[in-house]
């Protein structure tokens, strides 16, 4: 698609997209988000990319080829998981590091579920945009 | 020797050498038990391994376990060693040293696993390493078909068994074998004996090749040599015989037991006894009479008599001995001439004399003449029969025959290719084998005459110890004796040496009568083809019939299954409720429904693919406007998002899809709007159901109470879907990339006609 409207716009908005899915994804485990949603806002901002500059320009600016990104979501997901063994829990269960942590503050939150859920983001952004790149080049 | 191109590098030769060494240590290994076995001790380790279901890897050694470890151990050491020259230089060599080291590991757990579901691990293991190693020859398509063939029918068995294995850890309330044992012959008073019973003869039989299931086995003989020489010696055919002798404490008595066994034992040792006559290939004929051996070993086995158990005790340890000898040698005698057709090999005695005198050591034990331990074993089996309690006459007439056959072969097979004149070239010219491979068949044939001239050495070590095991009583067993004076057995002995050297002399007519009674007579291998074939073609049918690839059928079929099946259950069960209120007239949410409905209406009358798209977008964010009204953002902005997805999705697949226009006739447009509003009005009505009545909030409650105090989390659904279901979100995104790499392959892939 040649829109010079549309791809000036794209710029704008990708930027925001991919920077609202993260703010999405991080914000998931207190308010409404996480990385299913996260993921599916990231793909989309790709999408709009896509359809705005062509899937070639998408893919460079994905750097790594979609297919790939689902995949590494997918073993980071199973890391985190299987890091719980590390500490003798049964798999999956959620390990927390609390920086800074005082009486009345949990401090900075860290945890092998905010890793799972970086999993989890990846993964959706790489399967749906293996499958939106792979359709829109087929055509 | 070496017949292969491959290189033998250091690493190869290192490999070659762990697995010797891994067998021998193993051999070593179990040595320090046997003093405190031969003192009627045994030996249990556990390590916990499934505890919650009762499931332990737990190991126990008693003279049973330990003469099968011993034999499993030792031979496979000695075939290693053989294997180690035999397929020096071969491409796969180091495959082949891992196969068969994998085996060796996995027969030795069979034979030491002390729970039920070990066991049965170690004994599916058993098949599937034996699978790689039947078809190691891969290339070769019988070799792949006899492997399959071997796979299918033990794998089946294995069903079986392990079906058995559960009814009878629950019907003895553990899974522990020797706690099972400690029961006695409880089980045969249960409700459930019949069905145990059952599974694991078919388990047994299956594994230890008896007739009717005895087919692969002769098949397996595609096998490498060596391969044959361990399978069907020392191990993987006798795992069957193993289960038997092991479970002889708990499940038998009943009197199905002892005919089931004795008379599938007889039969498959009389049949095969004949089959081996009529072979002409050396292996092929050891394969027979490997076959022999099982229904021999079964038939022993079938009563709980002193005798009959010693005789299958020594008649195990004898067979193991003299027939991984003979199939070494055939081994040998093959490489050495290029053939192993027994009707064009003589002479070989002269260029082979260890491989010779290794042969006749051998066979003599497999004829049974004194001095051998083979006579000795014999000699019981003769005790054995002639004191069953039933059906004396017919047993020993069966194990008569079988062993007057048995005699005839031993000569055929490993006296005359060695003593008889040249009869003109061989392919090759033969010579006397390396030491690696000679020292297999001269050490274990030697053994079988140590044993025959003092039988003490392995009467209280192993065979006492093992028909303790056997039986579950103390002290039954019998002394082994070269001469126990002059009583029937002695006479039955002397009359298989007269009848089995007539039946030598003979053979030629034998052989032809028996191979004019074969071409008349079924064959179960051939069966099993046409088994094969039918399933196959049933399957075929029936994929063709579920399958149509028309998408349509799919939808017709799932949504009819729907209306039928959930429909009929809703009205036949009274689950229908109508709610007692109603939304009433909330203004918002009924702008919704029209915005949905509208949505809908579109999609089904346009002709526009573009048009139907958005009228499915519009339905799609009415819903994710009821998630928000009903406060539920989560699921709103999924919803959302997805919607905007698909809408993409479909944009791009429309362009390939032909126009909509063209779809079928108006008769049929107007059945699929009938179906569509049935279905519609049926999943109404089901949630118009559920909803009336109160909902269980156990399961929310315990999330709400439990989300912030345990996993730090206020957000109830994101807590479960990456904390307290995480195992389950993780399956979810293994599917979701596996659809991706799916859908993706279908894409990208090479397309074949031009077919999109």
């Amino acid at each position: 698609m040649n829109s010079i409207i549309l791809m000036a716009g794209t710029r704008i908005l990708v930027a925001l997209l991919l920077i609202f899915s993260v703010f999405m994804l991080l914000r998931g485990h207190n308010e409404p988000g996480g990385g299913f949603i996260g993921g599916l806002i990231g793909a989309t901002g790709f999408v709009l990319y896509a359809i705005a500059c062509g899937t070639d320009s998408a893919r460079t600016a994905l750097r790594i080829p979609p297919e790939n990104v689902a995949m590494i979501g997918l073993g980071i997901a199973f890391l985190a998981g299987l890091l719980a063994g590390l500490f003798g829990d049964p798999l999956f269960t959620g390990q927390w590091l609390f920086i800074g942590e005082t009486e009345d503050d949990k401090g900075l939150p860290l945890s092998t579920v905010l890793v799972f859920d970086i999993g989890v983001y990846l993964v959706v952004l790489g399967s749906i945009l293996t499958l939106v790149f792979a359709l829109e080049e087929g055509v | 020797m070496a017949d292969y191109d491959g290189q033998h590098t250091s690493a190869t030769a290192a490999a070659g050498l762990l697995a010797i060494g891994l067998a021998a240590g193993l051999f070593v290994a179990l040595w320090p038990t046997l003093p405190q076995i031969a003192a009627g001790e045994t030996v249990r380790l556990v390590w916990p391994w499934v505890p919650s279901l009762g499931i332990d890897l737990s190991f126990f050694i008693d003279g049973l376990s330990l003469t099968f470890g011993l034999l499993i151990t030792g031979i496979g050491a000695l075939v290693l060693l053989y294997s180690y020259r035999y397929l020096r230089g071969h491409p796969h060599f180091t495959r082949f040293m891992l196969f068969l080291s994998l085996f060796m590991l996995s027969m030795l757990g069979v034979v030491l696993a002390d729970n039920l579901i070990t066991l049965f691990v170690f004994w599916e293991l058993t098949s599937i390493t034996s699978y790689l190693l039947i078809g190691f020859n891969h290339a070769d398509p019988k070799s792949r078909r006899n492997a399959l063939q071997a796979l299918l029918v033990t794998g089946t068995g294995g069903l079986a068994l392990l079906a058995g294995m559960i009814l009878l850890g629950n019907a003895a309330g553990t899974f522990e074998l020797s706690e099972i044992r400690a029961q006695g012959g409880a089980i045969a008073e249960h409700a459930l004996y019949l069905p145990i019973f059952l599974l694991f003869i078919l388990g047994a039989f299956t594994k230890s090749a008896q007739v009717p299931f005895h087919f692969w086995l002769p098949n397996a003989m595609a096998a490498p040599t060596p391969v044959s020489a361990y399978l069907h010696s020392a191990t993987m055919v006798k795992a069957g015989v193993y289960l038997l002798a092991r479970m002889h404490p708990t499940l038998s008595g009943p009197d199905i037991w002892f005919w089931t066994l004795t008379i599938f034992g007889a039969i498959t040792t009389v049949f095969a006894s004949f089959m081996a006559v009529k072979q002409t290939d050396m292996k092929q004929t050891l394969a027979y009479t490997t076959l022999m051996a099982l229904g021999m070993l079964v038939l022993l086995l079938g009563s709980g008599f002193g005798y009959a158990v010693t005789a299958a005790m020594a008649f195990l340890v004898v067979h193991s001995l003299y027939k991984a000898a003979l199939f070494l040698v055939a081994g040998l005698v093959d490489h050495a001439t290029g053939t192993r057709e027994l009707g064009v090999l003589g002479g070989l005695g002269r260029a082979m004399p260890l491989t010779a005198g290794a042969a006749a050591l051998a066979a003599i034990s497999m004829a049974g003449l004194p001095p051998f331990l083979g006579f000795i074993s014999k000699e019981l089996q003769y005790y054995a029969s002639t004191g069953m309690e039933t059906g004396a006459l017919w047993i020993t007439g069966a194990v008569l025959t079988a062993n007057v056959l048995l005699f005839a072969v031993a000569g055929i097979t490993a006296l005359k290719p060695f003593w008889r004149p040249a009869q003109g070239d061989l392919p090759k010219t033969p010579h006397e084998g390396p030491w690696q491979m000679l020292a297999g068949p001269v050490i274990l044939s030697v053994l079988g005459l140590v044993f025959g001239l003092a039988p003490a050495i392995i009467t209280v070590s192993l065979i006492h110890p093992g028909v303790d095991a056997i039986t579950g009583v103390a002290g039954l067993g019998v002394d082994l004796k070269l001469w126990a004076g002059v009583n029937a057995a002695l006479i039955l002995s002397l009359a298989t040496f007269a009848l089995g050297t007539v039946v030598y002399l003979l053979h030629g007519r034998l052989r032809a009568a028996l191979i004019w009674a074969e071409e008349r007579l079924p064959s179960f291998d051939r069966g099993w083809d046409r088994l094969l074939d039918g399933l196959k073609a049933l399957a075929a049918w029936q994929t063709r019939i579920l399958q149509s690839g028309v998408l349509k059928t799919y939808i017709y079929t799932v949504f009819a299954t729907l209306l039928i099946g959930v429909g009929g259950t809703l009205l036949l069960k009274g689950g229908l409720v109508l709610p007692e209120t109603w939304l009433g007239p909330n203004l918002r949410i009924w702008l919704v429904v029209a915005l949905i409905v509208a949505g809908a209406g579109l999609t089904t009358v346009t002709n526009s693919r573009i048009a139907a798209i958005a009228g499915l977008g519009a339905v799609g964010i009415g819903v994710a406007l009821i998630f928000i009204i009903f406060g539920a953002p989560d699921v709103a902005i999924t919803q959302l998002l997805v919607e905007t997805l698909v809408v993409v999705l479909f944009a791009v697949a429309a362009l390939r899809l032909p126009s909509l226009a063209a779809e079928g006739p108006r008769k049929l447009r107007s059945f699929d709007a009938v179906f569509a509003i049935a279905i519609g009005v049926l999943v109404t009505l089901i949630m118009i159901s559920v909803t009336a009545g109160p909902l269980d909030r156990r399961i929310t409650t315990y999330f709400e109470g439990a989300s912030w105090p345990e996993a730090f989390g206020r957000n109830i659904v994101n807590v479960i879907l990456v904390d307290f279901r995480a195992l389950d979100t993780f399956g979810e995104i293994a599917v979701v990339v596996i659809a991706a790499l799916g859908a993706y392959a279908l894409l990208k892939g090479p397309r074949e006609g031009g077919a999109k």
